[in-house]
């Protein structure tokens, strides 16, 4: 099996734009993380307060908070919960009653109420980073990430210790780096990645370090936590809790006002915008607008309060580009079933041992490339910028953005109007991602042979074809090769027109781009999406996966040349 | 939300036709109003005489030629002109145009945008790539994102004598409808809100087309059940098309919807529905708009929206027939029977899903 190489490889080391450590925004914010705390907290019951003004309206919120609370506890308990929940929750119950029943409308000890309430949120999401912890974890992650891609090179056990081929010879950063890097001492960068796999935050970690970034914070999920050694990365990376079990409208404004803060504190932000990983494959198409809209709001207050020089907040779509992604058949999984409801009937078939020792001897032996695109920044409301952060109109004439948040002459805040500017932005985002996806040979083919397998049977929806057995599918080779061609050119095409991007490897001889799109698309499953029979024709062994990589490419609207 | 209204800055109206006068008097009400009309000898004209279209101006008024000075001195703008002159319009506003301004428009029309050297006709289907709603326009030719429509039955007559009327104002932000019903609320004037901005764009627009059928009908001499079946089955149609093309169910039932639609239906003073009372009379198209002083956009849309409806797959019956009695030479005659016969019985199925 051969590796992948990208033509030439123009990676190269990057001068961090900060100096030292203790410059960095993250850090800054961790040694004053109790005053942040206390702020956090603070503006989260002005915020609650201004929507639910008076004495009861603030009742019933921690009335109703306590009862989810308690029953989160009964039903769904971590060990990253600290021991005294219960009784915290049912004095907050208590207090409720009381203070319910002892007519009085004065609403300062409800609001004191409410403050312990949001202040224990905020202790709890806060993160902790430490620079020693930091350079230790990064160190780590490095090492494993050289073995995951480098794997291919080696011959003996003992290779296994040794890197010949270093990170920046598998990850191919391409896009608009030298952008980035100059924005980042200009401005806030949040990026905003595509959320294909859980390798996601720590590749976007080592390229953020690899490009001289300072460290970024971002949001991981509370239940990584419970594993201590994950717990202890997480926090040295910068991460801030999620818990993604609260649902309760204290806990949801306490998360958007500690990232609100801290990017209006000028910390680089990482968002998933897309929420979860993308289940289907695709590339996302809808995001989530909570943490978005927070760059919208933090910018908002930035312009209100800053007059001179307001710092900008610069939004950086990333796409994650594999040829492989760990936990796909899981993912897709997860999808048909969602999908398909009463249609789809999941195999119940796990792997056995042999199948699992063949797969970690694989996955150890053998490697794969990934790529990440940077796009083009944007401003809060999408707007390319210049490499000076302005903001640019589509004629390229400079704007204010400012300028959006005025009316009548003067900043004005406005929730709803930051709510459909969140929604505009992430359109935007979606549109971005699409633009500077890289097509991968591997993409290539599974599209393809997906749809023209789908063409065999005109008939039948997505779950009566994926019902029917592998051994139904096969496209004679020479009839492959034709399409691949023409979709090819069409790919081509759309790069004129400014609509995808590929890699490198994608052109060059077609039989050449074939065997190795074939060769690499879900190179470690232990049932391969694509391969070639004795007659050298293209077949599957699993069409479910083969899925999933087609929908890669879905949204091109390439299915027209097939 | 803050909405202090301590600004005496001028309101602008683009467009001193009959629509963008009555707003324009209409603002007066309130707030200083410049109106912008194109030709520098009418602005001067009708600033002297203080008429416009016979219509007599508020004091309140100033007329200007200059785009600049609107763009400048107004932060709410009303561009009502037809929609064929849309788009040039705003690209020549749009260097005066930043990102604060909030831009509400008063056009019932489409914009259509083609491959150089083709027309509508020669056109094998249209799709939403090409065909664009006002505000879509607006989107594309300036920085302005606060943009709303007005739409609903205003027919500007009856504005014009201060009977009482209503109208929507739709736009996903809350401040764009809350700026317009501020400026335009009166005791004897509603003011609805929407935030399906395409839907009610398109309510707005398609009903046009069921107008010209209403005044075909009543050329003819038929009476209101003929004119109830035509409004109720246009309806349906609207509905159907307006979905497709990208509006809510719900935008087509309310006031910008059914209201404007049996309003303009029953008008006489409409210009959709004149067109289709004179083609009935006997009159053929080219003499009907020539003699008209404004633009009937009906004629217009009926050839983009049986475009899309083909593109989208949507049976548009009325649409169709419509088309073929502007510019099939169908006689309006035939083109009843030929409705009539069509073998249809389902009423209502689109509330189902």
């Amino acid at each position: 099996m051969e590796i992948l190489e990208e033509k030439k490889n123009k990676n190269r080391r990057y001068e961090p734009i900060l100096e030292k450590i203790p410059d960095w925004p993250v850090y800054l914010l961790s040694k004053q993380r109790k005053s942040f705390i206390e702020e956090v907290a603070e503006k989260t019951v002005d915020r609650i307060v201004t929507t639910k003004p008076g004495k009861k309206a603030i009742l019933d919120e921690l009335e109703s908070t306590a009862l989810k609370e308690q029953n989160r506890l009964k039903r769904n308990r971590w060990r990253v919960d600290p021991k005294d929940e219960p009784k915290f929750w049912s004095d907050v119950k208590a207090k409720t009653t009381a203070l319910s029943t002892d007519g009085n409308d004065d609403p300062e000890q409800a609001r004191a109420l409410l403050k312990t309430v949001v202040h224990r949120y905020a202790n709890e999401i806060a993160g902790d980073f430490r620079p020693s912890y930091y350079r230790l974890a990064r160190e780590i992650t490095e090492f494993w990430f050289a073995r995951l891609l480098n794997g291919a090179r080696i011959k003996k056990f003992g290779a296994f210790f040794r890197s010949q081929y270093t990170l920046r010879d598998k990850i191919h950063v391409v896009g608009k780096v030298r952008m980035l890097r100059k924005l980042a001492s200009k401005g806030t960068i949040i990026i905003v990645p595509t959320h294909f796999s859980n390798i996601d935050s720590m590749l976007i970690g080592w390229v953020i370090h690899s490009l001289g970034l300072p460290a970024f914070i971002y949001g991981a999920g509370l239940n990584l936590f419970n594993i201590k050694i994950f717990a202890y990365f997480m926090n040295s990376l910068g991460a801030y809790k999620v818990d993604r079990r609260k649902k309760n409208a204290p806990y949801l404004e306490t998360l958007k006002m500690y990232s609100n803060l801290a990017i209006q504190k000028g910390a680089h932000s990482l968002f998933f915008p897309g929420g979860t990983r993308s289940r289907s494959g695709m590339i996302e198409k809808q995001l989530k607008l909570g943490l978005l809209g927070t760059a919208v709001e933090a910018q908002r207050h930035i312009y209100s309060e800053q007059s001179e020089n307001p710092r900008k907040i610069f939004i950086v779509p990333v796409t994650l580009n594999y040829h492989f992604v760990l936990e796909a058949p899981d993912l897709i999984e997860d999808y048909l079933q969602s999908k398909g409801q009463d249609r789809y009937f999941p195999e119940k078939e796990k792997y056995g041992s042999l199948e699992l020792l063949k797969f970690i001897y694989k996955f150890s032996t053998t490697g794969s490339s990934i790529s990440v695109s940077i796009g083009r920044a944007l401003d809060v409301l999408g707007n390319y910028v210049d490499e000076e952060g302005n903001s640019l109109d589509s004629k390229k004439q400079i704007i204010q953005a400012r300028d959006y948040f005025v009316s009548n002459g003067k900043i004005t805040e406005d929730p709803q109007r930051d709510n459909e500017y969140t929604r505009l932005l992430s359109t935007k985002i979606v549109g971005e991602y699409h633009r500077i996806n890289r097509v991968f040979g591997s993409h290539l083919v599974a599209f393809i042979a997906f749809v023209m397998f789908q063409r065999m049977h005109p008939k039948l929806d997505l779950f009566g074809l994926l019902r029917l057995p592998e051994e139904d599918f096969e496209i004679p080779y020479d009839q492959f090769r034709e399409t691949f061609k023409k979709v090819r050119k069409e790919i081509y095409n759309l790069k004129e027109k400014n609509k995808i991007n590929y890699a490198s490897h994608l052109k060059g001889e077609v039989e050449e781009v074939i065997r190795r799109g074939i060769d690499n698309v879900g190179i470690f499953h232990l049932k391969r999406p694509l391969l070639r029979n004795k007659a050298g024709n293209i077949v599957t062994q699993d069409l479910n996966l083969l899925y999933y990589y087609h929908n890669r490419l879905v949204g091109y609207d390439l299915e027209r040349y097939i | 939300m803050i909405l202090s209204d301590t600004s005496d800055k001028p309101v602008g109206v683009i467009g001193a036709g009959n629509f963008g006068t009555v707003i324009a008097n209409m603002l007066a009400e309130g707030k200083p109003v410049l109106l912008y009309t194109r030709d520098p000898e009418k602005a001067a004209q009708m600033q002297s005489e203080r008429l416009c279209r016979n219509i007599p101006l508020h004091d309140r008024i100033k007329i200007t030629s200059s785009l600049q000075e609107v763009g400048e001195k107004c932060d709410v703008i009303f561009p009502i002109v037809p929609s064929s002159g849309f788009r040039n319009l705003m690209r020549e506003l749009s260097p005066f145009l930043k990102p604060y301004h909030l831009l509400i428009h008063g056009t019932k029309g489409l914009d259509l945008q083609l491959p150089t050297g083709k027309s509508v006709e020669s056109m094998r289907y249209l799709d939403r790539t090409m065909v664009k709603t006002m505000s879509e326009v607006i989107r594309e030719e300036s920085v302005v994102v606060r943009v709303g429509c007005l739409a609903g039955p205003n027919l500007s007559r009856e504005l014009s004598e201060k009977q009482p009327g209503a109208t929507v104002i739709a736009s996903p932000f809350q401040e764009v409808i809350q700026t317009g019903r501020r400026l335009l609320k009166s005791d004897r004037f509603q003011v609805y809100e929407n935030n399906d901005l395409i839907g009610v764009e398109f309510a707005g627009i398609l009903k046009n087309v069921i107008a010209i059928a209403a005044g075909a009908l009543h050329g003819l001499g038929y009476g209101e059940n003929a004119k109830g079946l035509l409004i109720s089955r246009g309806a349906v149609e609207m509905v159907y098309l307006g979905r497709a093309l990208g509006g809510s169910t719900k935008a087509f039932l309310g006031v910008a919807g059914i209201g404007d639609l049996v309003a303009t239906c029953n008008s006489p003073s409409s210009r959709n529905f004149t067109v289709g009372n004179r083609l009935a009379k006997g009159e053929n198209l080219q003499e009907i708009l020539s003699s008209m002083d404004e633009v009937a956009e009906g004629v217009n849309t009926v050839k983009i929206a049986r475009k899309c409806a083909e593109f989208y797959k949507v049976r548009a019956l009325i649409t169709e027939t419509v088309y073929k009695v502007l510019f099939e030479q169908l006689t309006v005659q035939d083109a009843v029977s030929y409705l009539m016969r069509y073998p249809l019985s389902l009423d209502i199925d689109f509330l189902d899903h």
